[in-house]
């Protein structure tokens, strides 16, 4: 592996509070704001580039173009209220804001979810990874050029989510996963049309293998680029994929298991180089295995049983004094919910921790340094970064 | 576990309330004078390298924040809270940027949303969501979103609120008859 080594000597100097010592007026150096909107940022954010020639030697991260103070609304809305509004907080993979949120109330409140909720729950899960991953595979090949990647993954995504409309009603917010269990069982003949799908999905990437994965220019943009040092990965609070790319095998699914997962036979995947084109390799065999989960979850389940546990009059609902944190891997990492209550009823405190608050922001200002401009934006793409959950 | 583990630490930090919440997850007081001794000692020691998350509670009737430093072990599987708690009147905490990082990012957020200070911290100061922000901060107790909003946006015409009988009254008898 090639790693990038640049010649240091053209970079500034650093003032005596660590910061850089850049003098914009001397013509050397130039600011260059990538966002908010721009076709290389990955959502509602900006980054605030300095740079010298086409070379970055400062970058900080602008976020709040996006923030709805979702936290701040849960305070003041019962359990079950919160419940419509905590999948809003990602939209591309919202069903983990959903598992988290629920578990964490189930958690508090002493409630038992059935067990084929939880099978369920873990369907949907990983159906919405699959998603979220052909949404992240266009875009890291749109940043450099492969606009016809995005166009098969966003068909085979919009495959998945017919699914997902079939079995919960809607597309991007399922709202499906509630406190006490899942709305509703799997429609007649869903198996065999969830089968088609991920044999679509499959026949898909191998042509996203073949054309992305092969492509020269795809290489040679991303061997080598955008490395994270593995000693990065605990002080930066680094997870999922860009870990595990990095050889650490940070997965929530096996270090602390939840819903069914002991039960299901994976690894997760795991690459060495921790450089751009690993991150993307990772993120495709684990499409693979997301596919195998999903086809263990569908024959191991349950066919039959209660969906949901009995609930209190939700209205009326008060939930001890207490305070607790649910996790779970999803596309990007670990998410996982901080909910305390008060013995009111409503949350007295529900901090969201998303995998893109660290890499978005400490780690992506880290990384950047040195970093040709035409790269950014497939430097950002390749931490698979999700601005809502940054500023929820 | 958490027992063992919390009697260990409490033989070397005057420890406060231990709560433990499932088998792998505890939440332990700490007083802040110890918070960072205590944390690198989590860090080096324990195996608890992983900052999972830095936020704070607002205990608005008792004047306090509760800040909470989530921290993972993941060969041990199991994670611990480190709750410290910090006077609404004297609302400033010891930076950990220098332990974790990413720890700045949690730090400017807090001083954003609840008005803790983390002197020393790398930009804490500078606007992280909020830009031109002129209120309370937003995330404590006694900021009134509705209030807020009410002061500074205008109700789309159209909301009014109807007695559904009154109104169908209204549109189904016009003339009052």
């Amino acid at each position: 592996m090639v790693i990038y080594q640049p010649d240091r000597s053209k970079y500034p100097s650093h003032k005596a509070d660590g910061s850089l010592d850049i003098d914009l007026t001397s013509g050397k150096y130039l600011k260059l704001w990538q966002g908010p909107n721009h076709p290389g940022i990955t959502g509602n954010m900006s980054v605030e580039l300095t740079v010298c020639g086409d070379e970055v030697v400062e970058g900080k991260t602008h976020v709040g173009y996006l923030h709805r103070g979702f936290e701040k609304l849960m305070e003041r809305r019962t359990f079950i209220q919160c419940f419509p509004i905590v999948c809003r907080i990602c939209v591309p993979e919202p069903d983990f804001n959903e598992y988290c949120y629920a578990a964490a109330v189930e958690e508090l409140a002493g409630i038992e979810a059935p067990e084929r909720a939880h099978w369920i729950r873990a369907l949907i899960l990983e159906m919405g990874r699959i998603n979220s991953y052909m949404m992240y595979l266009g875009g890291q090949a749109g940043s450099l050029g492969l606009g016809v990647i995005g166009q098969w993954t966003t068909y085979v995504r919009d495959l998945m989510l017919d699914r997902f409309e079939e079995l919960t009603g809607a597309r991007i917010y399922h709202m499906f996963i509630l406190p006490g269990g899942v709305r509703d069982g799997l429609p007649d003949g869903f198996e065999s049309r969830l089968e088609e799908t991920l044999q679509e999905i499959e026949r898909t990437m191998s042509d996203v293998f073949d054309v992305m994965f092969c492509n020269a220019v795809f290489k040679k943009r991303t061997i080598g680029i955008g490395y994270i040092d593995p000693a990065l990965i605990e002080p930066y609070g680094v997870t999922g994929p860009n870990a595990r790319a990095a050889g650490v095998v940070k997965d929530v699914r096996k270090d602390q298991p939840y819903l069914v997962y002991p039960q299901l036979d994976f690894e997760p995947v795991i690459g060495h180089d921790s450089d751009m084109y690993t991150r993307a390799d990772v993120r495709r065999r684990d499409v693979a295995v997301s596919i195998d989960l999903i086809r263990q979850i569908v024959a191991k389940m349950p066919k039959t049983g209660p969906l949901m546990t009995k609930l209190p009059n939700v209205l009326h609902w008060k939930i001890p004094r207490g305070e607790t944190y649910i996790r779970g891997e999803c596309s990007r990492g670990e998410y996982g919910y901080y909910l305390v209550t008060d013995g009111s009823g409503f949350p007295r405190r529900v901090n969201v921790r998303g995998p893109s608050y660290t890499h978005a922001v400490a780690l992506l200002e880290k990384l950047i340094v040195n970093v040709n401009i035409s790269d950014v934006a497939a430097l950002m793409v390749s931490l698979h970064t999700y601005p809502p959950e940054i500023e929820r | 576990m958490m027992r063992t583990l919390y009697a260990e630490l409490n033989a070397r930090f005057p420890l406060g309330e231990l709560t433990v919440q499932r088998d792998d997850l505890a939440f332990i007081t700490v007083e802040r004078e110890h918070l960072r001794a205590l944390l690198l000692h989590m860090r080096d020691r324990e195996g608890f390298t992983h900052l999972v998350l830095l936020t704070a509670v607002d205990w608005i009737e008792d004047g306090i924040f509760q800040l909470t430093y989530l921290l993972s072990n993941r060969d041990k599987r199991c994670d611990v809270g480190i709750r410290v708690m910090v006077t609404r009147v004297d609302t400033s905490m010891e930076s950990m940027h220098d332990v974790w990082p990413t720890a700045a990012t949690y730090q400017r957020e807090l001083y954003e949303m609840f008005g803790i200070d983390f002197p020393g911290s790398p930009g804490v100061h500078d606007p992280f969501i909020l830009e031109g922000w002129a209120d309370i901060p937003p995330y404590r107790r006694e900021f009134d979103t509705k209030k807020f909003s009410e002061e500074n946006f205008t109700h789309r015409a159209g909301r009014e609120t109807n007695d559904p009988a009154q109104y169908m009254k209204k549109q189904l008898y016009p003339d009052g008859a």
